[in-house]
C-alpha cells in the first residue's frame, strides 16, 4: 500500500494529547471523589450483544486443537453488570469498544469510552451526575450554559409537532413530505421506531446542546434495549440520551433487573437478527445467570470520550481529536 | 454498470438516482448510538444542476451512472446542434442548446472544452476557465483613462456581455473568466 509521506504522523496534533490526558485525568478524580471504584473487563469475549443495531467484529482464537470465534466487545455492559451482580457496588471503567462499520465524521470503529454505574441511582441521580461530570470536564476548555432537561415527547413535539408515543403513518408521511424527505416514506414504512430515528436525526438532534449540556430522557419504550419500562407510563423507559452541539454523546438506562424481560428482550433481538439476515449469535448467558443471582438497583451511563473531546476542543471531525484513526492505524 | 453502496458515496462519484444522473458532493454517516444508521447526501443532478440532499438507509445502494468527462473542440453551430469533436480519435457530437446552456457565452470555434457524456449523449458542456475572445461592440472610451473604475458593457463576438474598463476598445481581444463572467486582461496580440 503507499502512503503518504506524512501519513505516520498522529491525525491529531499534540497538544490534544494533551488534552485528552488531562481529561482522564480528571474523570478519575471525579470518580474517585465518589468512591466509585474503576474496574477492567475483558475486550475480547466469548459473547456478545444482541442488539441489531451494532455490528461487531470477530477474531479467531487458536489454541490446537481448540478454534473458537470470539468477539471484540462493543460495550463493555455485560461484564461489568455481573460485576455489580457479584456485589463490586458502583464501578466505573473507560475502555476501548469496537463497533465494525461505523466510519465517518463523527465515528470510528474503535472508539474509547466511559461507562459506569451506579448502585442505587435511579434516573434523575444519574443525570445530575452527569451534569456535574460534564460541567468539570468542560471547565478546562471552555464554559457551557446552564444544562438543558427535555422529555423526549416534549422536545420531539416542539421541533416537529409529530408526537412520538403514537405512530400515526399517515402523520409521519405528511411531515416527511412536508419537510423535503419523501424518502423516509419508503424506508420507514411501517417501523414506528425507525420513523422516530429518521425524524429525531434530522430535526431534533441537530438543534439540541447549543453551547450547553443537553439531556433527553423518557424515551419511548420502541427506542430501548435495555432500560426499564416506566413504572408510572409504560409508553417510556428511563433512558436518557445526552447531546452537545447537537452531537450524541452518551447514553443512559436505570438498567433492567429482571432475567426473564431480559430474556424476552434477547429473544426479540435475535429474531429481529435472523429477520435481517445479520450473523446469528447467542444470548450472554453469564449475564442471564448474574441477573437471575440478582442484579443491584442501579443506573449506568456511557459516553464516547473522543467525541466529547472533539466537541469540547471545537474540532470538525473525530479524527482531528484521535492519534491514529482507523486509516492510520 | 455497477451500483454503488453508501459507503462507496465518494465525492464525484456519478450515479443514478430518480432516473437522473447525479454527481455525489458529500455524504455524511448519521447513527443514533442505539438506532439505526443512515447516510446523509449530498448530490448534485446533472441535467439540472441543482443540488439535493437525500437520505438512505446505510448500506442501500444506487447504481453507476455512465458519466464521463471528455476533453473536446467545439467546431460550429448549425442553428440548431452544436457539433464537438474528440481531437485524438476525430469522434463527433452534436449537442442541443439545453446541454450547451450558459456554456454558449463563451463557446469560440476551435476552442477547447469539456463535454460530459451520459451514455455516449452530451449531457452539458463546461468552457475552459479562461478564455480570449474579441470585443465586437462596445462605446469608445476616454483615451488616457488607464484606472480600471467604473467600466463599461463590451459584447463579445460569441454574443455575450462582458464589463470591461472604459481604455478597452472594439476590436481588441479580452481575457474572460467563465466561472465568474469577468473582465480579467487585455490579450496583447
Amino acid at each position: 500500500m503507499r502512503i503518504g509521506m506524512n501519513e505516520w504522523r498522529p491525525a491529531c496534533s499534540l497538544a490534544h494529547l494533551h488534552l485528552r490526558a488531562q481529561m482522564l485525568h480528571d474523570i478519575r478524580g471525579f470518580f474517585s471523589e465518589r468512591s466509585v471504584l474503576e474496574v477492567e473487563t475483558p475486550l475480547l469475549c466469548q459473547g456478545i450483544g444482541t442488539d441489531p443495531q451494532l455490528e461487531f467484529f470477530t477474531a479467531d482464537y487458536f489454541s490446537p486443537p481448540l478454534q473458537q470465534t470470539l468477539f471484540l466487545q462493543t460495550s463493555p455492559e455485560f461484564a461489568m453488570k455481573r460485576l455489580l451482580a457479584a456485589g463490586s457496588g458502583s464501578i466505573y471503567q473507560i475502555c476501548k469498544a469496537f463497533r465494525n462499520g461505523e466510519s465517518g465524521r463523527f465515528h470510528n470503529p474503535e472508539f474509547t469510552m466511559l461507562e459506569w454505574y451506579r448502585v442505587g441511582f435511579k434516573l434523575p441521580q444519574l443525570m445530575d451526575e452527569v451534569d456535574e461530570l460534564i460541567g468539570r470536564l468542560s471547565k478546562t476548555h471552555r464554559s457551557l450554559n446552564e444544562t438543558q432537561r427535555f422529555r423526549y415527547q416534549d422536545i420531539f413535539l416542539s421541533c416537529t409537532d409529530l408526537n412520538p408515543l403514537e405512530f400515526s403513518f399517515g402523520d409521519y408521511c405528511a411531515y416527511a413530505l412536508g419537510n423535503h424527505m419523501p424518502e423516509a416514506v419508503n424506508i420507514c414504512g411501517q417501523d414506528h421506531g425507525l420513523w422516530l430515528d429518521f425524524i429525531f436525526s434530522h430535526k431534533v438532534q441537530p438543534y439540541l446542546g447549543e453551547n450547553a449540556l443537553c439531556m433527553v430522557y423518557d424515551y419511548p419504550a420502541c427506542q430501548s434495549s435495555l432500560a426499564r419500562i416506566n413504572e408510572h407510563n409504560s409508553q417510556i423507559t428511563d433512558r436518557v440520551e445526552i447531546f452537545l452541539e447537537g452531537i450524541e454523546l452518551g447514553n443512559g438506562y436505570y438498567e433492567l433487573t429482571d432475567p426473564e424481560e431480559q430474556n424476552r428482550r434477547f429473544n426479540k433481538e435475535i429474531s429481529i437478527r435472523r429477520e435481517r439476515k445479520l450473523p446469528t449469535i447467542t444470548k450472554d448467558s453469564y449475564l442471564i445467570s448474574a441477573l437471575e443471582a440478582g442484579l443491584p438497583e442501579c443506573s449506568g451511563m456511557a459516553i464516547g470520550l473522543d467525541r466529547l473531546l472533539m466537541v469540547l476542543t471545537g474540532s470538525n471531525a473525530i479524527d482531528d481529536v484521535l492519534s491514529f484513526p482507523l486509516h492510520r492505524a | 454498470m455497477a451500483s454503488f453502496s453508501t459507503n462507496e458515496f465518494k465525492a464525484g462519484l456519478k450515479v443514478m438516482l430518480d432516473n437522473d444522473p447525479c454527481a455525489i458532493i458529500e455524504n455524511e454517516f448519521v447513527k443514533p448510538g442505539k438506532g439505526q444508521a443512515f447516510n446523509r447526501v449530498k448530490i448534485r443532478n446533472l441535467k439540472t444542476g441543482r443540488v439535493i440532499e437525500r437520505t438512505f438507509k446505510s448500506g442501500d445502494s444506487l447504481e453507476g451512472a455512465d458519466v464521463v468527462d471528455v476533453e473536446m473542440q467545439y467546431l460550429y453551430n448549425d442553428g440548431e446542434f452544436r457539433h464537438f469533436m474528440v481531437p485524438d480519435t476525430f469522434e463527433q457530437y452534436q449537442s442541443d442548446e439545453k446541454a450547451v446552456g450558459e456554456a454558449s457565452n463563451w463557446l469560440k470555434d476551435q476552442d477547447f472544452c469539456t463535454v460530459t457524456l451520459w451514455n455516449d449523449v452530451p449531457l452539458s458542456v463546461s468552457p475552459a476557465n479562461f478564455v480570449e475572445l474579441a470585443i465586437t461592440l462596445t462605446d469608445p472610451g476616454v483615451r488616457g483613462d488607464t484606472s480600471g473604475g467604473g467600466g463599461k458593457p463590451a459584447t463579445l463576438e460569441t454574443g455575450a456581455v462582458v464589463r470591461v474598463p472604459l481604455f478597452v476598445q472594439q476590436g481588441e481581444m479580452i481575457r474572460v473568466d467563465t466561472r465568474t463572467g469577468e473582465y480579467v486582461s487585455r490579450v496583447k496580440e
